[in-house]
């Protein structure tokens, strides 16, 4: 029995067979519409997050299985309640699958140990979520038609941006990709990253303030959230706010084949003017999450040739 | 300074000096009701000084717990008078319930009754990672 608790649990053959296997999905739908017959998918939500859960929950009904769970309406909820342990024992005593988010690290592993069932990693505090990562591969490979050979900005806070720390985790095993971090200096990658996965790896990486100063280098621009609190002073905040802000303006710079990409949900760093503009790929990302976990969820049950 | 020596039992000899009540407290000798001879301070060739512990009984030492608070020490088991097998210890690879992690965020921080686990990152700063959250913790030494 497989569980999926850490995007490097799948090593490159197996992410290789899962896109190939979402972009057959998305190709063929009626194919796939009753290979999950008969299962259960349980979405253990300890902290609520819609968007992944409904991605989830989607996914298991177009293979054609149901679905059942809860979501805690805070995450403070389930540090007081049933343990993971309890829980999982009864869950995986009517559910053939589950999926579970939950507020503390490690959770999800936990509960691996302790399932009769697969277990699906939806998010583990500011750890792990690898079906995000997965998207974002399945979205790149969709829009380049490649994994290798590619000069990628990442923009925003990439220091406790954990989909930025997954995705060059995940996009270090492939060749040639140029990472260009474009962050403010208090928001920079952290150190393990810098070690462990560039300077281990011989990988070449530039740190830069501004988008403006490398758009037009970029095959794809990864944008996150900047959030206010994380800076270290309002001054600062205001001096490049706008920095961090992808709008029309900008985008002039930038190459007619960029894809833009972003884990949803935005605030304001992505102008909503820019959603016409058919170098955003956000929604389409955001659909291409649910065929990953389509994907993903035959894999681990073991159905339909998967 | 001479303490007897012993016939069937177990000597921890390259202790370092100064942690021998330490191990006499986590390997719960106080416990056994044989004598127990705690030797601190010795002079050592190696180390300058050591602390040496003997314990006249045979007695099965918890190897992971001693390669943890100190990996430079030797188990010699005696019996009839003669060492007949001597072990040296190192830095187990697996920790259960001897590190506790300290990562506010970690799930063994609320999950009643989980194993605190954790695997050796890196021999030579003797770092521990917990299986968990992966936050690295440094041993005390
Ligand atoms: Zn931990």
């Amino acid at each position: 029995m497989r569980h999926l608790i850490d995007p490097m649990d799948l090593d490159v053959q197996e992410i290789q067979e899962l896109l190939e296997l979402a972009n057959d999905i998305i190709e063929h739908k009626d194919k796939y519409s009753e290979v999950c017959k008969g299962k259960k998918l349980a979405t253990l939500f300890f902290e609520p997050s819609t968007r992944t859960r409904l991605s989830f929950e989607a996914a298991m009904i177009e293979l054609g299985g149901n679905v059942l769970g809860f979501s805690s309406a805070d995450s403070s909820s389930a540090t007081k309640g049933e343990s993971v342990h309890d829980t999982i024992q009864v869950v995986g005593c009517y559910a053939d699958i589950i999926a579970m988010r939950h507020p503390k690290e490690g959770a999800p592993l936990f509960a691996s140990l302790k399932s009769p069932v697969p277990i699906i990693n939806a998010g583990d505090g500011g750890h792990y979520h690898p079906t995000q990562t997965l998207t974002d591969l399945l979205t790149i490979q969709r829009e380049k038609g490649r994994l290798e050979n590619l000069t990628i900005g990442f923009c925003g806070d990439l220091k406790f941006g954990r989909t930025v720390h997954s995705l060059i985790k995940a996009l270090s095993r492939y060749d040639n990709i140029r990472y260009i971090l474009i962050s403010p200096p208090e928001l920079q990658v952290p150190d393990y990253i810098r070690t462990e996965i560039f300077e281990r790896n011989h990988i070449a990486y530039q740190q830069v303030e501004r988008m403006d100063e490398v758009i037009q280098d970029l095959d794809i621009l990864y944008m996150t959230r900047v959030q206010r609190e994380r800076f270290f002073n309002e001054a600062d905040y205001i001096r490049l706010k706008d920095t961090y802000i992808l709008d029309t303006e900008k985008l002039k710079k930038a190459r007619a084949d960029l894809s833009i990409l972003h884990p949803l949900p935005r605030v304001n760093e992505i102008s909503t003017k820019v959603d016409d503009d058919p170098r955003a790929c956000y929604f389409r990302q955001a659909l291409n999450g649910k065929y990953v976990r389509m994907a993903l969820i035959m894999k681990l049950l073991e159905v339909g040739g998967a | 300074m001479n303490i007897d020596s012993i016939y069937n039992g177990i000597v921890l000899d390259h202790i370092t000096a100064g942690k021998s009540m330490q191990i006499y407290h986590d390997l719960e000798l106080d416990k056994l009701d044989c004598s127990v001879a705690i030797i601190k301070n010795v002079k050592s060739n190696k180390l300058g000084r050591k602390d040496i512990i003997k314990i006249d009984q045979e007695y099965s030492v918890n190897l992971d717990v001693l390669g943890y608070i100190d990996p430079d020490i030797t188990v010699s088991i005696i019996r009839d008078g003669e060492t007949i097998e001597k072990k040296k210890v190192e830095l187990p690879e697996r920790l259960v319930n001897i590190l506790i992690c300290k990562n506010p965020r970690c799930i063994t921080t609320t999950e009643q009754g989980i194993d605190h686990v954790f695997k050796l990152a890196n021999r030579e700063k003797r770092t521990y990672r917990c299986i968990y959250c992966e936050e690295d913790q440094q041993t005390v030494s």
